[in-house]
This record gives structure tokens, C-alpha cells and sequence, in this order.
């Protein structure tokens, strides 16, 4: 379990993260959307460590990880993958699995966890994490990273960003048998409906705020709401 | 041998076990010390003791030949020039290195002059490490020529890789390209300390559709210091690719000249030059997979120079 208790995260006098109080469960699948700019991707940054917030406290089963590493947190079970995939020179498919597992594991295994992302393993294996793939290949390879680890606590930050329909449709499957066979809190950064729709619970931001957190249908009807009208709710009604 | 010879050799050319090897040559400290040659390859010394000639036979194909050079002898410079002479559509790997093992304060230095002449059709990688070791206070130099005139259709890959334990080095290739032929050069080197490294290309391409492609991956740590200059000259309808990347780390400087010219409208010549610290968000990415910053830094590393 995780809170977030008090986060306040302020850059060129813009008040990315204001007064934020979170509480992610174990075992639920929840998905954090809102408008562009709202903070959402700061605030899975904090969790992981890329940033640090100027005040409030991060507890992770109990424990205040609010200054510890990156790779501390990684190591007690939380996991973050980057909206833009990381490219390397030299650095292999295999090498970072190898990485993310910290184990000596063979291509075959290898293998094993590229396919739960729908690549076909043995021609991905060996080459190299660069721009030679393409973005929808690189964003199945970093979500790959993740579920190698079986972290605890999984955050996607916009999954979806920079790649086409076809690897989206892939995409929504693998969130969507994540979400089925859940074995620790897994949050997904995202504006598409597709992955709301399996969420247990959508945590909507805005301006650095939580309005609104609860079930699909609850926050859902809100969004689709305020979607429908340019104008906002109120002038619709 | 002793265990010394055989550990620099297993550096240089990943292996110790020269019976199980068909053709070769092992220099030490200055002399031919065991050779081996076979019916299409063959190993002859320099009448003045300068060096060998390799000369493969037309049409020769899955040769493999080992020439290493290792120096134990502290305050030696060993001058050595090796000729290789391949013959037509012959295909033949060669294993070439250097390594300076020096546990005293004098220097040792080797200058190995290598060149290459590559009759119509055949095809050459060649494969060179450098490495040194020890623990005296004399410096390890190593200064390697290379020579490569490559007659139509030929074609050769050069890798040269210098890791560890160098002090000083200044390296030069030079190439003359004639038509239907392809260079592909791919340079590692790292340095460390106060380290020196210098490396200079020339290649000129004088015949229709040559083509090269030279890549430098390199490393500087510490107060170490590094040159690339590279010179491209497009005579003809020609390809050149140039990459130098340079990761620079601590105090060390880095230094990258490129130069191409074309001589010809048809002349298609790039260079691309990188130099920059390992970039945060790699070592973030790794980060987040459990390593600590040091690790993360040594896994990006050697990725770079792989």
C-alpha cells in the first residue's frame, strides 16, 4: 500500500502538485487521467523517485520513503514505466530483461516475457533498445521491463502516448489481462477510455488536485459529462 | 610460455591454446617467438627481421589467422611491420593484438605497422585489441599503423578495440578504396588516469560505388585525454559514413576533427560527431529497474563499448 500525504510540488512558481493525499491499495488497478498539465505524470514521478516532492511524505507499507532512492524503491517492489521509452547505444532487448530481472536468465526466458507483450520474442531478443524500433515496439519492451520485476506497486505513465492504433488495440489487451490476474496495485497513467473502462478505480486530476476519486462508473459519468459539453456541465444543464 | 605470455595472450586474442590454432605467429618482445602455417596460408619472416608477410592463396575461403605480439620486457620498443597480401576472392579472418605486461618504471612501446593489400573479390575481417597491464610506474605505448589498399570488389571489417591499461597511444589508418569495395571500421577505446589516446583516419575513395563506414565508440574517465580526426575524400561516386560518439565522464577531454571532401558531385559523404555525459534519463531507467547509479553507470558503459 501507498500514501501520498500532504504532496506539494512546485516549479517556475507553477503549482504542479497542490495539497495531495492519495491512498493506493494493494491488489486494485487504478487508473489517474485529467486534463494535459494537471500533474499526473509528476505525481507518478514522485511515487518512483524521479522526483522529490518540496513537502509531504510518501509511505510505502507503513515505511516514510519519502527520501529514498530510485533504486531503493525499485528494489522494496515499486516499478515505473516512462511515457518515453529510454533508448540506449549498445544496450540489448536482452541485456535490459537481464537487468530487470537481476537474474542470469536465458534467452528463453527472455523470450517468455516479450511475448506477454505480443512481440514476437526470438527476432526482438538481440537488438538493440534504439530508434531502429519503433515507438509502439519500444513501449511494449519498456512495459515489458516492469512485468519481468513483478513489482508490487506498477505505474505506467501514458502507455498509449506515441504509438499507433494497432499496437494501442494490442496494448488495452495487456492491461486488460493484467488487470484480471493482479498480484499488486498497478497504476495507469492514461486518457483513453478503453483503459479506464478496466480500472477499479479512476482518480481524476486537475490543476495539481484530485476532484474526484472512486469507481469507473462514478468518476466515468463525470468525464464523459464534461466531454460531451464544450461549454461544462453547468451551461449544458 | 609462461603463465604471464598466456594470460596477455588470452587478453589479445581471446585464446591461450595456440596447438588447437591452424595458422599463426606469436611475436615476444621483439622476436617470432612459434609460428604455424598451412597449404594456403603462409608466414614468412622479413629478410631484414622487420617483420612478416602473410600471404593467403587466391580463393581461399574460412581462413583463420592468429598474429599476436606481447611484450613483458619493460624499457623495450619493438618496431614490427607485417604485410598481408590476399589473394584473389580469398575470405580470411585475422586476429591481430598487442599486449604490454610491465611491472617496472621504464617504458615499453610497440609500433605495429600493418598493411593490407586485397586482391580483386576477397574479403577480410580483421580484428585487433590492445590492451595493457602491470604494475610498474613506465608507461605502456602502443602506436598501430594501418595500411589498407583494397583492389575491386574487395571488402574488409576492421575492429579495433583498446580497453584497458594503455598509457599512450596514437592511432592511424589509412585506406585507398578502388571500385565495387566496402571498409567498415568499428573503433572502441577507452581511457582512464591520464591516459592518451589519439586516432586518426584517411580514407580515400578512388573507385565507383566505394563505400566505408567508420564508427568510434569511446570513453573518457578521469584526466584522460582524447583525439578523433577523420578524413573522408570522395574522388567518385562514392558512400562515406562517419560516427564518432564519445562519452565523457570527470575531468577528461575529448576532442573530435572531422573533415570530408568531395571531389565529385555524385560524392555522398557524412560525418555525425557526439560528445556528452551519459544521459540522466538512462541511468534513471536503469535505476528503476534496481540498479544503483554506479552499476547503472558500468551496465551503459559497456553496452557503449560492446
Amino acid at each position: 500500500m501507498i500514501e501520498l500525504k500532504d504532496i506539494c510540488f512546485t516549479r517556475d512558481g507553477k503549482k504542479i502538485l497542490n495539497h495531495i493525499n492519495l491512498t493506493l491499495e494493494d491488489d486494485k488497478f487504478y487508473v489517474i487521467t485529467g486534463p494535459n498539465g494537471s500533474g499526473k505524470s509528476t505525481l507518478a514521478k514522485i511515487i518512483m523517485g524521479i522526483q522529490k516532492p518540496d513537502a509531504g511524505q510518501i509511505l510505502f507499507h507503513g515505511e516514510d520513503i519519502t527520501t529514498k532512492s530510485i533504486d531503493e524503491r525499485a528494489k522494496m517492489g515499486i516499478g515505473f514505466a516512462f511515457q518515453q521509452p529510454v533508448v540506449f547505444k549498445g544496450i540489448t532487448v536482452y541485456d535490459l530483461l537481464k537487468m530487470a530481472t537481476q537474474k542470469d536468465i536465458d534467452k528463453k526466458s527472455a523470450c517468455a516475457i516479450l511475448s506477454k507483450v505480443g512481440l514476437c520474442a526470438m527476432s526482438y531478443v538481440d537488438r538493440a533498445i534504439n530508434h531502429s524500433l519503433s515507438g509502439g515496439e519500444l513501449k511494449r519492451i519498456e512495459i515489458a521491463t516492469i512485468m519481468a520485476r513483478h513489482p508490487e506497486v506498477a505505474i505506467f505513465d501514458e502507455p498509449e502516448a506515441g504509438i499507433d492504433l494497432w499496437s494501442f488495440q494490442n496494448l488495452t489487451e495487456v492491461f486488460k489481462h493484467m488487470s484480471e490476474n493482479k498480484t499488486g496495485s498497478t497504476v495507469v497513467i492514461s486518457h483513453q477510455e478503453r483503459i479506464l473502462n478496466i480500472a477499479d478505480e479512476i482518480i481524476l486530476m486537475e490543476a495539481g488536485k484530485i476532484q474526484k476519486q472512486g469507481s469507473k462508473e462514478e468518476v466515468l459519468h463525470t468525464i464523459l459529462r464534461e466531454e460531451t459539453c464544450p461549454k461544462g456541465v453547468t451551461a449544458c444543464e | 610460455m609462461n603463465n604471464v605470455d598466456k594470460q596477455l595472450l588470452k587478453e589479445v586474442t581471446d585464446t591461450s591454446e595456440y596447438s588447437k590454432v591452424d595458422v599463426y605467429n606469436i611475436r615476444k618482445n621483439g622476436k617470432s617467438i612459434e609460428r604455424k602455417v598451412n597449404d594456403y596460408i603462409n608466414i614468412v619472416s622479413k629478410e631484414d627481421g622487420s617483420g612478416i608477410d602473410v600471404y593467403v592463396k587466391e580463393n581461399t575461403l574460412f581462413g583463420i589467422v592468429h598474429i599476436p605480439v606481447i611484450i613483458t620486457e619493460s624499457g623495450l620498443t619493438d618496431v614490427v611491420y607485417n604485410d598481408f597480401h590476399i589473394g584473389k576472392n580469398a575470405n580470411v579472418i585475422i586476429l591481430a593484438g598487442c599486449g604490454i605486461h610491465n611491472d617496472h618504471h621504464q617504458d615499453s612501446e610497440h609500433d605495429g605497422i600493418h598493411r593490407f593489400y586485397l586482391e580483386e573479390g576477397s574479403k577480410v575481417k580483421y580484428v585487433e585489441k590492445h590492451y595493457g597491464e602491470g604494475l610498474g610506474t613506465g608507461n605502456k605505448t602502443l602506436n598501430p599503423t594501418t595500411e589498407i589498399y583494397m583492389k575491386k570488389g574487395s571488402s574488409m571489417n576492421m575492429d579495433s578495440v583498446q580497453i584497458k591499461g594503455v598509457d599512450h597511444t596514437e592511432r592511424i589508418t589509412k585506406a585507398e578504396l578502388e571500385e565495387d569495395t566496402t571498409l567498415v571500421i568499428s573503433e572502441k577505446i577507452m581511457t582512464a588516469g591520464s591516459q592518451y589516446a589519439k586516432t586518426d583516419f584517411e580514407v580515400s575513395l578512388n573507385g565507383k560505388n566505394a563505400s566505408t563506414h567508420v564508427t568510434s565508440r569511446s570513453v573518457a574517465t578521469d584526466t584522460s585525454y582524447q583525439e578523433f580526426s577523420s578524413n573522408m575524400i570522395g574522388n567518385t561516386k562514392c558512400y562515406a559514413h562517419v560516427e564518432c560518439d564519445a562519452i565523457i565522464q570527470d575531468q577528461a577531454i575529448v576532442k573530435a576533427i572531422p573533415e570530408i571532401m568531395a571531389k565529385d558531385v555524385d560524392a555522398n559523404l557524412i560525418h555525425e560527431a557526439a560528445i556528452g555525459k551519459i544521459a540522466g534519463e538512462q541511468l534513471m531507467k536503469l535505476m528503476s529497474l534496481g540498479l544503483s547509479e554506479k552499476e547503472a553507470e558500468e551496465a551503459i558503459i559497456k553496452g557503449f563499448l560492446k
